[in-house]
């Protein structure tokens, strides 16, 4: 889960890391009063999770309430490459001396945890690491020993940290270790790391992205779910409980297991055709789960053909087969149904769906993966 | 032979008496695996239909001599339990819990490396491991593999995925070609054995004669392992890796299973295994047909 700058800068004061002084808002009222007290000059920002928000008009800088009402007012609302602004945060602009830039990830090809640190901050690391990697120290923690200071600290030396913010920096790199490793974040980014003209280091930006595996032992990430930017149909997937991706095309897909949905899309796509969702209906398929899919693909007006892919292993194929055919008893179709059924029992599995009386304009059976996505296919292309 | 597990394996299983720990445990044990016995603690002294239920992983393989275990325990007690079990003298273990922190799953690999760095752990979130035949130790149903042939040749499986395992196997058992072992590594991010550890224990195997791999979009491990087979693998491979048209930035299904900066794209590993001397399948069935191939060639 990716959060807002705003709730990234909460999140990273929780763990002592200096932010600015600021509050959200979603409203041009609110904004002046956050500004008031947060003093002026302040910085009135969209939150919008996409970069290049600076270029789009999105970061303004404001002297006094009629600036804050002008910006906030441009602001909130704006669509930054498809992202509508319903927010905006507003902090103290800060003196800037220098930019640098630091950030906590896991290395999953050296199982270690990765501090990516730079005295060339406040550009995409990107970019730096392009046109000169060796600004880029990268080193590596083992999880079990953790951070010391002092290991921040020789990290921040041979990244050309300046001496006069040698000592914030250290601190702040062990406060954001800390944030990533007990706030189970999958990424902690400052970008810039400031050097205010006061000598003293701060998180001017924050890019946090949280580890859905660990919402258990987080309830205050609840907030954090609820401003969540998902469409209709996710949100709907959500309180059905069902692991669904939202795409832009037409062939509804529907499939068990996470490997299985991926390659369902991989062979949609090989035929011609453009998938509308990623849904993984997990191993059991029973009827209820199966209408559950059956409604969060109905709900997406853009399906032309529905494109269930099911695999029985523990699960036979009958009893899958009759899920199917309870489910679309509850279920409304708009879409005719493609289905590959296989594995143990598939068989009988299709004996059940063809002997329940649904017509095969509503329902076909195809015996393998490649057969029934082209049948899918055809029918969302409307052949 | 066969790799990692077969017919002399000793397994307990962490969380017996829980839903998914019994349906399984129960499974494995009925289709020949020597299930000796059960871990919950509090529960020791009980049985579940025969399977004597210990309080501590310690008490278990004092009492029953015991080399695996298969954990099925709810994400937040599956830290410890792995490391109970390595603690206890278990040297393979299997872990399908599905949703474990990363946090977590990071600090109990390297803690393995460090303080036992003779255990194995396969998973977590992982369907498990079958040497068909000889032992099944996780949530493969085992009628969809084919036993291994004794004068071969056999295939080895090793797979990222659940669902596309059994895919695999289903393909091969159809063509009636045997299975060695098939080895489901997980979907998360840290596994705790990867598809390199695999390959290397194939190359090995005088029961396998070629390997499937199936990998998917997110990390590098195929990467790696395209390495390893350039350099160590001479055995024949076909390899279908998932996730072509997956958007980037999207965490799909699996923990692990996400193309982030332009980097873990299924193009990317496609090329660099074909680049190996593997052949690609561009779905799992074509991966079959392609091992049906080399199989025949071997005969």
């Amino acid at each position: 889960m990716d959060l807002f700058e705003y709730q990234g800068k909460q999140y990273f004061a929780k763990f002592g890391i200096p932010v600015s002084a600021g509050g959200v808002a979603v409203t041009v009222d609110e904004a002046v009063k956050v500004a008031e007290a947060s003093q002026y000059p302040v910085v009135v920002k969209a939150q919008v999770q996409v970069g290049g928000r600076g270029k789009a008009g999105g970061i303004k800088l404001a002297n006094n309430a009629d600036e804050v009402r002008l910006h906030a007012g441009n602001i909130l609302g704006m669509d930054i490459k498809g992202h509508v602004v319903k927010r905006i945060w507003v902090e103290h602009a800060s003196d800037i001396d220098e930019e640098y830039y630091a950030s906590f990830t896991l290395d999953r090809a050296a199982k270690k945890h990765l501090l990516m640190l730079s005295a060339q901050g406040g550009v995409e690391i990107e970019e730096v690491a392009e046109k000169d990697p060796d600004a880029i120290v990268k080193l590596h923690i083992n999880p079990v020993d953790g951070l010391s200071e002092k290991v921040a600290r020789q990290a921040a030396v041979d990244a050309k940290i300046p001496a006069k913010a040698l000592d914030g920096v250290a601190k702040i790199l062990v406060q954001l270790y800390d944030c990533f490793t007990a706030g189970d974040c999958d990424l902690a980014e400052i970008n810039p790391l400031i050097l205010k003209p006061t000598g003293e280091v701060h998180a001017l930006d924050a890019k946090v992205s949280l580890d859905g595996n660990a919402e258990y032992r987080h309830p205050e990430w609840a907030e954090y779910s609820a401003t969540e930017e998902l469409d209709d149909r996710e949100q709907l997937a959500r309180e059905k409980g069902l692991q669904y991706i939202g795409l832009s095309g037409t062939v509804g897909i529907i499939a068990n297991g996470a490997g299985l949905a991926m390659s369902t899309l991989d062979v949609v796509n090989q035929v011609g055709g453009t998938a509308a969702n990623f849904l993984d209906i997990g191993g059991g398929a029973n009827a209820d789960q199966m209408a559950a899919a059956l409604e969060v693909i109905n709900f997406d007006k853009d399906v032309k053909s529905i494109f269930i892919n099911i695999f029985g292993g523990i699960t036979r194929g009958e009893e899958v087969a009759k899920g199917i055919v309870e489910a679309m008893k509850r279920v409304n179709l708009r879409a005719p149904i493609v289905i590959r059924l296989d594995g143990t029992n598939a068989e009988e599995g299709r004996e059940i769906l063809a002997s329940a009386g649904i017509p095969e304009s509503k329902l076909m059976s195809k015996p393998t993966m490649l057969e029934a996505a082209r049948a899918a296919v055809a029918l969302a292309n409307g052949k | 032979m066969a790799i990692f597990v077969n017919e002399n394996t000793k397994v307990i299983v962490q969380g017996l008496t829980g839903g998914q720990g019994k349906f399984h445990g129960l499974r494995n044990r009925a289709y020949g695996t020597n299930v000796v016995g059960g871990v919950t603690p509090g529960k020791g002294g009980q049985d579940v239909e025969g399977i004597p239920v210990f309080d501590s992983v310690a008490d278990a393989v004092k009492a029953t001599g015991a080399d695996a275990s298969f954990i099925a325990v709810p994400p937040k007690a599956a830290a410890a339990a792995i490391l109970e079990a390595a603690k206890a003298g278990i040297t393979f273990i299997v872990c399908i819990t599905e949703g474990i922190p990363a946090q977590d799953e990071a600090k109990v690999f390297n803690t393995l490396l460090r303080d036992y760095p003779k255990v194995r752990l396969l998973g977590p979130n992982c369907p498990g491991i079958i040497s068909p035949g000889k032992c099944n130790i996780g949530i493969t149903a085992g009628e969809i593999a084919e036993l291994p042939s004794a004068k071969g040749p056999n295939v080895g499986i090793v797979s990222r995925s659940g669902t596309l395992t059994y895919q695999a196997l289903y393909e091969l058992k159809q063509q009636g070609i045997g299975v060695s072992t098939c080895v489901g590594i997980g979907g998360d991010p840290v596994p705790g054995t990867s598809f390199v550890d695999c390959l290397a224990e194939f190359q090995k195997d005088p029961e396998t004669h070629a390997i499937i791999m199936i990998g998917e979009i997110g990390g590098s491990a195929e990467e790696e392992a395209a390495e390893f087979i350039k350099a160590n693998v001479t055995k024949p491979m076909s390899a279908y890796i998932a996730g072509v048209t997956a958007p980037a930035g999207k965490k799909m299904g699996h923990a692990g299973a996400i193309v982030s900066g332009g980097k873990g794209t299924a193009q990317g590993k496609m090329d660099a295994l074909r680049e190996a001397g593997v052949q690609i399948g561009l779905n799992p069935t074509e991966a079959g047909s392609l091992m049906a191939e080399i199989v025949k060639g071997l005969k």
